[in-house]
Protein backbone atom coordinates (compact mmCIF):
# COMPACT_ATOMS: atom_id res chain seq x y z
CA UNK A 1 0.00 0.00 0.00
CA UNK A 2 2.79 2.06 0.81
CA UNK A 3 4.61 1.75 -2.52
CA UNK A 4 0.99 2.40 -4.07
CA UNK A 5 0.87 5.31 -2.19
CA UNK A 6 4.08 7.06 -2.86
CA UNK A 7 3.68 6.34 -6.93
CA UNK A 8 0.06 7.85 -6.93
CA UNK A 9 1.13 10.87 -4.53
CA UNK A 10 4.52 11.20 -7.09
CA UNK A 11 2.13 11.33 -9.77
CA UNK A 12 -0.51 13.58 -7.96
CA UNK A 13 1.90 15.86 -6.78
CA UNK A 14 3.70 16.38 -10.06
CA UNK A 15 -0.33 17.06 -11.98
CA UNK A 16 -0.88 19.35 -9.79
CA UNK A 17 1.97 21.48 -10.19
CA UNK A 18 2.38 21.43 -13.87
CA UNK A 19 -1.69 21.88 -15.00
CA UNK A 20 -2.53 24.55 -12.19
CA UNK A 21 -1.27 27.51 -11.75
CA UNK A 22 -2.31 28.11 -8.21
CA UNK A 23 -0.67 25.30 -6.83
CA UNK A 24 2.46 25.98 -8.61
CA UNK A 25 2.85 29.35 -7.88
CA UNK A 26 2.23 28.28 -3.98
CA UNK A 27 4.90 24.84 -4.24
CA UNK A 28 7.47 27.42 -5.99
CA UNK A 29 6.73 29.97 -3.15
CA UNK A 30 7.07 26.64 0.10
CA UNK A 31 10.23 25.43 -2.21
CA UNK A 32 8.78 22.33 -2.79
CA UNK A 33 9.23 21.01 -6.53
CA UNK A 34 7.54 17.45 -7.10
CA UNK A 35 11.06 16.28 -8.38
CA UNK A 36 12.60 15.97 -5.00
CA UNK A 37 9.19 13.89 -3.36
CA UNK A 38 11.51 10.84 -2.54
CA UNK A 39 9.79 9.46 0.01
CA UNK A 40 6.21 9.64 1.92
CA UNK A 41 7.95 11.63 4.46
CA UNK A 42 8.68 14.12 2.04
CA UNK A 43 5.02 14.90 2.78
CA UNK A 44 6.03 17.57 5.25
CA UNK A 45 7.36 19.61 3.04
CA UNK A 46 4.46 20.17 0.49
CA UNK A 47 2.11 23.10 2.02
CA UNK A 48 -1.24 22.58 2.88
CA UNK A 49 -4.47 23.90 1.29
CA UNK A 50 -7.35 25.36 3.16
CA UNK A 51 -10.98 26.19 2.60
CA UNK A 52 -10.08 29.83 2.03
CA UNK A 53 -7.94 29.26 -0.83
CA UNK A 54 -10.74 26.92 -2.53
CA UNK A 55 -13.25 29.93 -1.80
CA UNK A 56 -10.82 32.42 -3.36
CA UNK A 57 -10.36 30.12 -6.94
CA UNK A 58 -14.17 30.09 -7.41
CA UNK A 59 -15.29 28.65 -9.64
CA UNK A 60 -12.75 26.54 -11.80
CA UNK A 61 -9.49 28.46 -10.47
CA UNK A 62 -8.43 25.22 -9.11
CA UNK A 63 -9.21 22.72 -11.92
CA UNK A 64 -5.75 20.94 -13.14
CA UNK A 65 -7.60 19.91 -16.45
CA UNK A 66 -9.42 22.01 -19.03
CA UNK A 67 -13.06 22.02 -19.02
CA UNK A 68 -13.65 19.61 -21.96
CA UNK A 69 -12.43 16.99 -20.03
CA UNK A 70 -14.17 17.91 -17.15
CA UNK A 71 -18.22 16.57 -17.03
CA UNK A 72 -19.27 17.33 -13.86
CA UNK A 73 -19.29 19.67 -11.24
CA UNK A 74 -20.49 19.38 -7.75
CA UNK A 75 -20.57 22.61 -5.40
CA UNK A 76 -20.95 23.41 -1.42
CA UNK A 77 -24.35 25.31 -0.42
CA UNK A 78 -22.17 28.44 0.02
CA UNK A 79 -23.56 29.78 2.88
CA UNK A 80 -20.51 30.88 4.52
CA UNK A 81 -19.08 32.73 2.09
CA UNK A 82 -18.36 32.02 -1.89
CA UNK A 83 -18.99 28.51 -2.56
CA UNK A 84 -16.26 25.72 -3.10
CA UNK A 85 -16.91 24.15 -7.23
CA UNK A 86 -15.29 20.50 -7.67
CA UNK A 87 -14.99 19.54 -10.94
CA UNK A 88 -14.69 15.65 -11.96
CA UNK A 89 -13.56 14.07 -15.47
CA UNK A 90 -15.14 11.17 -16.57
CA UNK A 91 -12.44 8.81 -14.61
CA UNK A 92 -12.81 11.34 -11.27
CA UNK A 93 -16.58 9.99 -12.03
CA UNK A 94 -15.51 6.41 -12.48
CA UNK A 95 -13.36 6.63 -9.36
CA UNK A 96 -16.47 8.26 -7.40
CA UNK A 97 -18.71 5.73 -8.22
CA UNK A 98 -16.12 2.84 -7.29
CA UNK A 99 -15.53 4.25 -3.65
CA UNK A 100 -18.92 4.61 -2.89
CA UNK A 101 -20.04 1.16 -3.84
CA UNK A 102 -17.11 -0.24 -1.88
CA UNK A 103 -19.07 1.48 1.57
CA UNK A 104 -21.92 -0.06 0.23
CA UNK A 105 -20.11 -3.31 0.40
CA UNK A 106 -18.91 -2.55 3.72
CA UNK A 107 -22.51 -2.94 4.87
CA UNK A 108 -23.01 -5.53 3.25
CA UNK A 109 -25.29 -4.11 0.52
CA UNK A 110 -25.54 -6.15 -2.75
CA UNK A 111 -26.73 -6.23 -6.18
CA UNK A 112 -30.24 -7.69 -4.47
CA UNK A 113 -31.00 -4.97 -2.13
CA UNK A 114 -33.23 -1.77 -3.04
CA UNK A 115 -31.38 1.61 -2.19
CA UNK A 116 -33.59 4.59 -1.49
CA UNK A 117 -31.60 7.60 -2.06
CA UNK A 118 -33.01 10.31 0.31
CA UNK A 119 -29.98 12.81 0.23
CA UNK A 120 -30.42 15.67 -2.16
CA UNK A 121 -29.62 15.47 -5.74
CA UNK A 122 -27.86 18.62 -7.41
CA UNK A 123 -24.97 20.29 -6.42
CA UNK A 124 -24.58 18.40 -3.23
CA UNK A 125 -22.44 15.85 -3.65
CA UNK A 126 -25.00 13.43 -1.63
CA UNK A 127 -27.74 12.31 -3.79
CA UNK A 128 -25.26 11.73 -7.20
CA UNK A 129 -22.68 10.16 -5.22
CA UNK A 130 -24.96 7.68 -3.89
CA UNK A 131 -26.53 7.53 -6.69
CA UNK A 132 -23.74 6.00 -8.94
CA UNK A 133 -22.00 3.83 -6.37
CA UNK A 134 -25.62 2.45 -5.92
CA UNK A 135 -26.20 1.72 -9.61
CA UNK A 136 -22.16 0.65 -9.40
CA UNK A 137 -22.53 -2.38 -6.73
CA UNK A 138 -25.89 -3.46 -9.40
CA UNK A 139 -28.53 -2.48 -6.47
CA UNK A 140 -31.88 -0.96 -7.79
CA UNK A 141 -31.45 2.58 -7.18
CA UNK A 142 -34.69 4.63 -6.07
CA UNK A 143 -33.82 8.51 -6.61
CA UNK A 144 -36.19 9.99 -4.90
CA UNK A 145 -33.89 12.69 -3.43
CA UNK A 146 -34.58 14.59 0.13
CA UNK A 147 -37.91 15.17 1.63
CA UNK A 148 -41.49 13.94 0.95
CA UNK A 149 -41.38 11.52 4.06
CA UNK A 150 -44.88 10.69 3.36
CA UNK A 151 -43.58 9.33 -0.05
CA UNK A 152 -40.34 7.77 1.45
CA UNK A 153 -42.61 5.60 3.62
CA UNK A 154 -45.00 4.84 0.50
CA UNK A 155 -42.17 3.78 -1.27
CA UNK A 156 -40.17 1.89 1.10
CA UNK A 157 -43.30 -0.67 1.63
CA UNK A 158 -44.17 -0.36 -1.97
CA UNK A 159 -40.57 -1.41 -3.57
CA UNK A 160 -39.44 -3.24 -0.97
CA UNK A 161 -36.63 -0.61 -0.16
CA UNK A 162 -34.40 -2.56 1.95
CA UNK A 163 -31.40 0.34 2.61
CA UNK A 164 -32.49 4.21 2.74
CA UNK A 165 -29.48 6.46 2.58
CA UNK A 166 -29.73 10.04 3.94
CA UNK A 167 -28.94 12.40 6.63
CA UNK A 168 -28.76 11.14 9.89
CA UNK A 169 -31.01 13.96 10.95
CA UNK A 170 -33.73 12.97 8.25
CA UNK A 171 -34.01 9.65 9.49
CA UNK A 172 -34.64 11.04 12.73
CA UNK A 173 -37.24 13.03 11.24
CA UNK A 174 -38.80 9.57 9.42
CA UNK A 175 -39.20 8.35 12.91
CA UNK A 176 -40.99 11.38 14.60
CA UNK A 177 -42.98 11.23 11.30
CA UNK A 178 -44.12 7.79 11.86
CA UNK A 179 -44.94 8.43 15.30
CA UNK A 180 -46.73 11.20 15.21
CA UNK A 181 -48.80 11.33 11.67
CA UNK A 182 -48.73 7.31 10.47
CA UNK A 183 -48.96 5.32 13.94
CA UNK A 184 -50.64 2.37 11.95
CA UNK A 185 -46.87 2.46 9.81
CA UNK A 186 -45.11 -0.36 10.90
CA UNK A 187 -41.23 0.09 9.77
CA UNK A 188 -40.19 -3.30 11.03
CA UNK A 189 -42.37 -4.93 9.50
CA UNK A 190 -40.91 -3.48 5.45
CA UNK A 191 -38.17 -4.76 4.47
CA UNK A 192 -35.91 -2.21 5.43
CA UNK A 193 -32.54 -3.00 7.26
CA UNK A 194 -29.71 -0.69 6.52
CA UNK A 195 -29.33 3.03 6.58
CA UNK A 196 -26.46 4.67 4.81
CA UNK A 197 -25.59 7.89 6.83
CA UNK A 198 -23.56 11.00 6.37
CA UNK A 199 -23.30 14.73 5.67
CA UNK A 200 -23.10 16.09 9.16
CA UNK A 201 -21.67 14.57 12.19
CA UNK A 202 -23.30 12.54 14.35
CA UNK A 203 -23.04 10.57 17.77
CA UNK A 204 -22.66 6.77 19.10
CA UNK A 205 -26.13 8.05 20.76
CA UNK A 206 -27.77 9.04 17.63
CA UNK A 207 -27.05 5.49 16.03
CA UNK A 208 -28.54 4.15 18.86
CA UNK A 209 -31.93 5.86 18.42
CA UNK A 210 -32.22 5.49 14.68
CA UNK A 211 -31.72 1.84 14.85
CA UNK A 212 -33.88 1.45 17.85
CA UNK A 213 -36.78 3.52 16.38
CA UNK A 214 -36.39 2.57 12.69
CA UNK A 215 -35.07 -0.96 13.34
CA UNK A 216 -32.03 -1.15 11.02
CA UNK A 217 -28.05 -0.84 11.36
CA UNK A 218 -27.07 2.71 10.96
CA UNK A 219 -24.14 2.95 9.15
CA UNK A 220 -21.26 6.41 8.44
CA UNK A 221 -20.13 7.34 5.11
CA UNK A 222 -18.03 10.21 5.28
CA UNK A 223 -16.53 11.98 2.76
CA UNK A 224 -16.38 15.39 1.94
CA UNK A 225 -17.18 17.45 -1.71
CA UNK A 226 -13.51 18.69 -1.47
CA UNK A 227 -12.09 15.56 -1.50
CA UNK A 228 -14.60 13.76 -3.95
CA UNK A 229 -17.77 13.66 -1.98
CA UNK A 230 -19.22 10.59 0.21
CA UNK A 231 -17.13 7.45 -0.22
CA UNK A 232 -13.70 8.66 1.59
CA UNK A 233 -14.16 6.19 4.00
CA UNK A 234 -16.90 3.80 5.52
CA UNK A 235 -18.09 1.84 8.59
CA UNK A 236 -17.73 -1.59 8.70
CA UNK A 237 -20.22 -4.10 9.92
CA UNK A 238 -18.00 -3.77 12.98
CA UNK A 239 -19.75 -0.33 13.69
CA UNK A 240 -16.18 0.92 15.30
CA UNK A 241 -13.86 2.83 12.92
CA UNK A 242 -14.36 4.07 9.52
CA UNK A 243 -12.09 2.48 6.70
CA UNK A 244 -9.45 4.98 4.98
CA UNK A 245 -9.92 3.80 0.78
CA UNK A 246 -6.02 4.75 0.98
CA UNK A 247 -5.59 3.54 -2.72
CA UNK A 248 -7.41 7.17 -3.36
CA UNK A 249 -7.25 9.52 -0.70
CA UNK A 250 -3.84 9.80 1.48
CA UNK A 251 -4.88 11.00 5.07
CA UNK A 252 -2.61 12.45 7.95
CA UNK A 253 -3.22 13.59 11.28
CA UNK A 254 -1.67 17.26 12.04
CA UNK A 255 -1.74 19.36 15.30
CA UNK A 256 -4.07 21.81 14.04
CA UNK A 257 -1.95 24.89 15.68
CA UNK A 258 1.52 23.78 14.77
CA UNK A 259 0.70 21.69 11.61
CA UNK A 260 2.65 19.35 12.45
CA UNK A 261 2.12 16.14 11.40
CA UNK A 262 1.44 13.27 14.79
CA UNK A 263 2.01 9.78 14.75
CA UNK A 264 -0.62 7.02 14.09
CA UNK A 265 -2.80 6.96 17.12
CA UNK A 266 -2.60 10.82 18.25
CA UNK A 267 -6.22 12.53 17.85
CA UNK A 268 -5.96 15.80 15.70
CA UNK A 269 -7.12 17.26 12.47
CA UNK A 270 -7.30 14.87 9.35
CA UNK A 271 -5.77 16.16 5.91
CA UNK A 272 -6.61 14.86 2.91
CA UNK A 273 -4.52 14.60 -0.89
CA UNK A 274 -6.57 12.77 -3.80
CA UNK A 275 -4.14 10.50 -5.19
CA UNK A 276 -5.77 9.47 -8.30
CA UNK A 277 -8.37 12.63 -9.09
CA UNK A 278 -7.77 14.42 -12.48
CA UNK A 279 -9.72 17.63 -12.48
CA UNK A 280 -9.78 18.90 -8.89
CA UNK A 281 -6.31 17.22 -7.24
CA UNK A 282 -7.04 17.83 -3.77
CA UNK A 283 -3.02 18.44 -2.08
CA UNK A 284 -2.47 18.48 1.70
CA UNK A 285 -6.43 20.09 2.22
CA UNK A 286 -6.93 20.65 5.70
CA UNK A 287 -10.75 19.43 6.51
CA UNK A 288 -10.68 20.78 10.00
CA UNK A 289 -12.08 17.21 11.33
CA UNK A 290 -10.85 16.21 14.20
CA UNK A 291 -10.09 12.41 14.32
CA UNK A 292 -7.33 9.31 14.71
CA UNK A 293 -5.89 7.45 12.59
CA UNK A 294 -5.29 3.68 13.31
CA UNK A 295 -5.07 0.10 12.70
CA UNK A 296 -6.55 -3.04 14.53
CA UNK A 297 -7.62 -6.23 13.92
CA UNK A 298 -10.64 -5.55 11.94
CA UNK A 299 -13.28 -8.28 12.13
CA UNK A 300 -14.23 -7.75 8.69
CA UNK A 301 -10.89 -8.48 7.53
CA UNK A 302 -10.16 -4.97 6.16
CA UNK A 303 -6.66 -3.86 6.80
CA UNK A 304 -7.34 -0.43 5.35
CA UNK A 305 -6.25 2.40 8.33
CA UNK A 306 -9.37 3.36 9.78
CA UNK A 307 -10.64 6.85 11.44
CA UNK A 308 -12.33 7.66 14.16
CA UNK A 309 -15.88 8.52 13.50
CA UNK A 310 -15.76 12.46 13.28
CA UNK A 311 -17.58 14.13 15.94
CA UNK A 312 -14.84 17.01 16.76
CA UNK A 313 -13.76 20.20 14.22
CA UNK A 314 -11.08 22.09 14.93
CA UNK A 315 -13.08 24.92 14.39
CA UNK A 316 -16.90 25.34 15.56
CA UNK A 317 -17.53 22.28 17.36
CA UNK A 318 -19.61 23.20 21.21
CA UNK A 319 -19.51 20.73 23.78
CA UNK A 320 -22.73 21.37 25.67
CA UNK A 321 -23.55 19.42 29.12
CA UNK A 322 -21.15 16.63 27.68
CA UNK A 323 -22.98 17.28 24.14
CA UNK A 324 -21.41 17.95 21.05
CA UNK A 325 -23.20 20.61 19.03
CA UNK A 326 -21.90 21.92 15.30
CA UNK A 327 -23.87 24.78 14.54
CA UNK A 328 -24.22 23.21 11.47
CA UNK A 329 -26.41 20.67 12.76
CA UNK A 330 -28.47 23.95 14.49
CA UNK A 331 -28.35 24.82 11.62
CA UNK A 332 -30.42 21.47 9.76
CA UNK A 333 -32.96 21.79 12.52
CA UNK A 334 -33.40 25.39 11.82
CA UNK A 335 -33.72 24.52 8.17
CA UNK A 336 -36.54 21.78 8.64
CA UNK A 337 -38.83 24.03 10.69
CA UNK A 338 -38.40 27.09 7.84
CA UNK A 339 -37.63 25.53 5.07
CA UNK A 340 -34.96 28.29 4.30
CA UNK A 341 -31.40 29.49 5.61
CA UNK A 342 -32.17 30.89 8.62
CA UNK A 343 -30.88 33.55 10.37
CA UNK A 344 -29.48 32.03 14.35
CA UNK A 345 -27.13 32.97 16.53
CA UNK A 346 -26.07 30.47 19.05
CA UNK A 347 -24.97 31.71 22.84
CA UNK A 348 -23.56 29.37 25.27
CA UNK A 349 -23.07 30.29 28.75
CA UNK A 350 -22.69 28.69 32.52
CA UNK A 351 -25.24 29.01 34.84
CA UNK A 352 -23.73 27.82 38.00
CA UNK A 353 -21.97 24.58 36.92
CA UNK A 354 -24.50 24.15 33.96
CA UNK A 355 -23.95 25.18 30.50
CA UNK A 356 -26.77 27.13 28.83
CA UNK A 357 -27.76 27.09 25.43
CA UNK A 358 -29.81 30.08 23.65
CA UNK A 359 -30.39 30.33 20.54
CA UNK A 360 -32.20 33.06 18.85
CA UNK A 361 -33.62 32.91 15.55
CA UNK A 362 -34.72 35.74 13.12
CA UNK A 363 -38.22 35.84 12.13
CA UNK A 364 -38.89 35.89 8.73
CA UNK A 365 -41.81 37.14 6.83
CA UNK A 366 -42.21 33.49 5.88
CA UNK A 367 -41.99 32.70 9.87
CA UNK A 368 -44.10 35.49 11.03
CA UNK A 369 -48.25 35.06 12.09
CA UNK A 370 -50.14 37.87 13.51
CA UNK A 371 -51.65 34.99 16.42
CA UNK A 372 -49.46 34.13 19.08
CA UNK A 373 -49.89 30.69 19.26
CA UNK A 374 -48.49 29.97 15.64
CA UNK A 375 -45.17 31.64 17.02
CA UNK A 376 -45.49 29.44 20.11
CA UNK A 377 -45.52 26.30 18.46
CA UNK A 378 -42.96 26.90 15.92
CA UNK A 379 -41.00 27.66 18.88
CA UNK A 380 -41.92 24.22 21.11
CA UNK A 381 -41.31 22.72 17.57
CA UNK A 382 -37.57 23.95 17.09
CA UNK A 383 -37.10 23.28 20.93
CA UNK A 384 -38.49 19.56 20.60
CA UNK A 385 -36.25 18.92 17.69
CA UNK A 386 -32.97 20.33 19.27
CA UNK A 387 -33.81 17.56 22.15
CA UNK A 388 -34.51 14.79 19.67
CA UNK A 389 -32.25 15.29 16.82
CA UNK A 390 -29.35 17.26 19.11
CA UNK A 391 -30.18 16.18 22.56
CA UNK A 392 -29.97 19.33 24.04
CA UNK A 393 -32.35 21.51 25.60
CA UNK A 394 -31.75 24.69 24.02
CA UNK A 395 -33.46 27.82 25.14
CA UNK A 396 -35.24 29.22 21.77
CA UNK A 397 -35.78 32.79 21.70
CA UNK A 398 -37.62 34.65 18.54
CA UNK A 399 -35.93 37.89 17.25
CA UNK A 400 -36.43 40.95 15.10
CA UNK A 401 -34.82 40.28 11.52
CA UNK A 402 -31.23 42.07 11.63
CA UNK A 403 -30.98 42.09 15.27
CA UNK A 404 -28.08 39.50 14.74
CA UNK A 405 -24.86 41.63 13.82
CA UNK A 406 -23.82 40.56 10.66
CA UNK A 407 -19.75 40.54 9.41
CA UNK A 408 -19.07 40.98 5.74
CA UNK A 409 -22.52 39.73 4.77
CA UNK A 410 -22.19 36.70 7.04
CA UNK A 411 -23.83 36.54 10.46
CA UNK A 412 -21.31 35.04 13.94
CA UNK A 413 -23.08 31.99 15.03
CA UNK A 414 -21.83 31.00 17.86
CA UNK A 415 -21.04 33.30 20.81
CA UNK A 416 -19.39 31.30 24.00
CA UNK A 417 -19.38 33.04 26.81
CA UNK A 418 -17.87 30.28 28.71
CA UNK A 419 -14.26 31.69 28.06
CA UNK A 420 -14.64 34.92 29.98
CA UNK B 1 -64.37 44.55 2.06
CA UNK B 2 -62.68 43.45 4.69
CA UNK B 3 -60.65 45.34 7.18
CA UNK B 4 -57.02 45.24 6.63
CA UNK B 5 -54.91 44.50 9.85
CA UNK B 6 -50.99 45.00 10.27
CA UNK B 7 -49.24 42.57 12.11
CA UNK B 8 -45.65 43.77 13.43
CA UNK B 9 -43.41 41.43 15.35
CA UNK B 10 -41.53 43.26 18.11
CA UNK B 11 -39.34 42.49 20.87
CA UNK B 12 -40.59 42.72 24.00
CA UNK B 13 -37.66 44.89 25.12
CA UNK B 14 -37.63 49.14 25.69
CA UNK B 15 -37.72 51.01 22.64
CA UNK B 16 -38.76 48.43 20.05
CA UNK B 17 -42.39 49.61 19.90
CA UNK B 18 -41.01 53.02 19.96
CA UNK B 19 -38.92 52.44 16.87
CA UNK B 20 -41.86 50.82 14.90
CA UNK B 21 -43.97 53.99 15.90
CA UNK B 22 -42.04 56.59 14.42
CA UNK B 23 -41.45 54.64 11.32
CA UNK B 24 -45.16 55.08 10.22
CA UNK B 25 -45.22 58.65 11.83
CA UNK B 26 -42.72 58.99 9.39
CA UNK B 27 -43.93 57.72 6.64
CA UNK B 28 -47.52 59.88 7.81
CA UNK B 29 -49.88 56.53 8.57
CA UNK B 30 -52.18 57.53 10.90
CA UNK B 31 -53.04 54.79 13.31
CA UNK B 32 -56.56 54.26 13.98
CA UNK B 33 -56.40 51.81 16.57
CA UNK B 34 -54.18 49.31 17.69
CA UNK B 35 -53.48 46.25 20.20
CA UNK B 36 -50.76 44.46 21.34
CA UNK B 37 -50.47 40.64 22.41
CA UNK B 38 -47.58 39.93 24.39
CA UNK B 39 -45.63 36.72 25.49
CA UNK B 40 -42.32 36.77 27.41
CA UNK B 41 -40.10 37.58 24.71
CA UNK B 42 -41.98 38.87 22.08
CA UNK B 43 -44.78 41.01 21.27
CA UNK B 44 -47.29 40.80 18.22
CA UNK B 45 -48.54 44.66 17.67
CA UNK B 46 -52.17 44.68 15.45
CA UNK B 47 -52.40 48.05 13.74
CA UNK B 48 -55.76 49.64 11.88
CA UNK B 49 -53.97 52.20 9.75
CA UNK B 50 -55.20 54.29 7.18
CA UNK B 51 -52.63 53.67 4.76
CA UNK B 52 -51.69 49.59 5.42
CA UNK B 53 -50.41 48.49 2.47
CA UNK B 54 -47.55 51.68 2.54
CA UNK B 55 -46.92 50.47 6.66
CA UNK B 56 -46.69 47.63 5.57
CA UNK B 57 -43.93 48.33 2.76
CA UNK B 58 -42.27 50.73 4.90
CA UNK B 59 -42.38 48.46 7.54
CA UNK B 60 -40.09 45.85 5.63
CA UNK B 61 -37.74 48.02 4.22
CA UNK B 62 -36.48 48.88 7.57
CA UNK B 63 -36.26 45.14 7.64
CA UNK B 64 -39.34 44.79 10.59
CA UNK B 65 -41.04 41.47 9.86
CA UNK B 66 -44.98 42.68 9.50
CA UNK B 67 -47.84 40.76 7.56
CA UNK B 68 -51.27 41.94 6.29
CA UNK B 69 -54.59 39.75 7.82
CA UNK B 70 -57.71 40.33 6.66
CA UNK B 71 -59.91 41.16 10.14
CA UNK B 72 -63.62 41.62 10.28
CA UNK B 73 -64.95 44.94 12.02
CA UNK B 74 -68.17 44.39 13.45
CA UNK B 75 -70.65 47.77 14.75
CA UNK B 76 -72.74 47.06 17.79
CA UNK B 77 -75.12 49.18 20.21
CA UNK B 78 -72.95 50.69 22.78
CA UNK B 79 -74.44 49.02 25.54
CA UNK B 80 -74.94 46.31 28.09
CA UNK B 81 -75.28 42.64 26.34
CA UNK B 82 -74.47 43.84 23.07
CA UNK B 83 -71.08 42.28 22.83
CA UNK B 84 -72.60 39.37 24.43
CA UNK B 85 -75.38 38.64 21.93
CA UNK B 86 -72.47 39.20 19.25
CA UNK B 87 -70.06 36.37 21.00
CA UNK B 88 -73.31 33.86 21.10
CA UNK B 89 -74.26 33.80 17.36
CA UNK B 90 -70.22 32.77 16.79
CA UNK B 91 -70.68 29.93 19.54
CA UNK B 92 -73.42 28.71 18.59
CA UNK B 93 -72.50 28.44 14.87
CA UNK B 94 -68.94 27.04 16.25
CA UNK B 95 -66.84 30.11 14.52
CA UNK B 96 -63.66 30.49 16.70
CA UNK B 97 -62.66 33.39 17.02
CA UNK B 98 -58.55 34.11 17.19
CA UNK B 99 -58.49 37.25 18.69
CA UNK B 100 -60.48 40.36 19.07
CA UNK B 101 -59.92 43.80 20.25
CA UNK B 102 -62.84 47.27 20.32
CA UNK B 103 -62.28 49.86 18.17
CA UNK B 104 -61.26 53.06 20.61
CA UNK B 105 -63.53 55.45 18.13
CA UNK B 106 -67.09 55.53 18.79
CA UNK B 107 -69.18 56.04 15.78
CA UNK B 108 -72.58 57.80 17.02
CA UNK B 109 -74.06 55.57 19.71
CA UNK B 110 -72.61 52.33 18.26
CA UNK B 111 -69.30 50.84 19.21
CA UNK B 112 -66.85 48.69 17.05
CA UNK B 113 -65.04 45.34 17.43
CA UNK B 114 -62.44 44.14 15.77
CA UNK B 115 -62.29 40.14 15.10
CA UNK B 116 -59.74 37.60 14.08
CA UNK B 117 -61.41 34.53 12.41
CA UNK B 118 -60.16 31.41 10.94
CA UNK B 119 -62.88 30.99 8.67
CA UNK B 120 -63.67 35.00 7.95
CA UNK B 121 -65.93 34.21 5.36
CA UNK B 122 -67.95 31.70 7.29
CA UNK B 123 -68.06 34.38 10.41
CA UNK B 124 -69.57 37.16 8.04
CA UNK B 125 -72.07 35.15 6.88
CA UNK B 126 -73.56 33.88 10.13
CA UNK B 127 -73.43 37.75 10.93
CA UNK B 128 -75.44 39.06 8.06
CA UNK B 129 -77.73 36.77 8.18
CA UNK B 130 -78.64 37.77 12.00
CA UNK B 131 -78.85 41.27 10.44
CA UNK B 132 -75.19 42.65 11.94
CA UNK B 133 -73.60 46.11 10.75
CA UNK B 134 -70.22 44.60 9.24
CA UNK B 135 -68.34 47.88 8.72
CA UNK B 136 -66.15 48.04 5.29
CA UNK B 137 -62.75 49.60 4.73
CA UNK B 138 -63.39 52.30 3.15
CA UNK B 139 -66.30 53.11 5.96
CA UNK B 140 -63.85 52.76 8.59
CA UNK B 141 -60.44 54.09 7.08
CA UNK B 142 -61.89 55.75 4.44
CA UNK B 143 -59.98 54.27 1.40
Amino acid sequence: MKELQYERLKWSLTHAYNNNKHYHDKFEQAGFHPDNFKSLADMKHVPFLNKQEMRNNYPFGLFAMPLDKVVRVHSSSGTTGNATVVGYTKNDVEVFAEVVARCLGCYGVTEKDVIQVAYGYGLFTGGLGLHYGSEKIGALTVPISGGNTERQLMLIKDFGTTVLACTPSYALNVADYIEKKKPDYDIRKTKLRIGVFGAEPWSQAMRSEIESRLGIDAYDIYGLSEVIGPGVSAECEAKSGLHVFEDHFYVEIIDPDTGEILPEGEQGEIVYTSLTKEAFPTIRYRSRDITRLYHDNCKCGRTLVKMEKVTGRSDDMLIIRGVNVFPSQIETVLMEAEGTEPHYQIIVDRKGSLDDIEVMVEVSEKLFSDEVKVLDNLKKHITDRFRSALGISAKVTLVEPMTIARSEGKAQRVIDKRKI
Amino acid sequence: MNVTQVSVFIENKPGHLQSVLKILADADINIITLTIAETTDFGILRLIVNKPEKAAEVLKQSHITCSITDVLALEIDDKAGSLHKAIDTFSRRKLNIEYMYAFTEKRGDRAVMIFRFDNIEAAKKALQEEGYNIISKIDLIGV
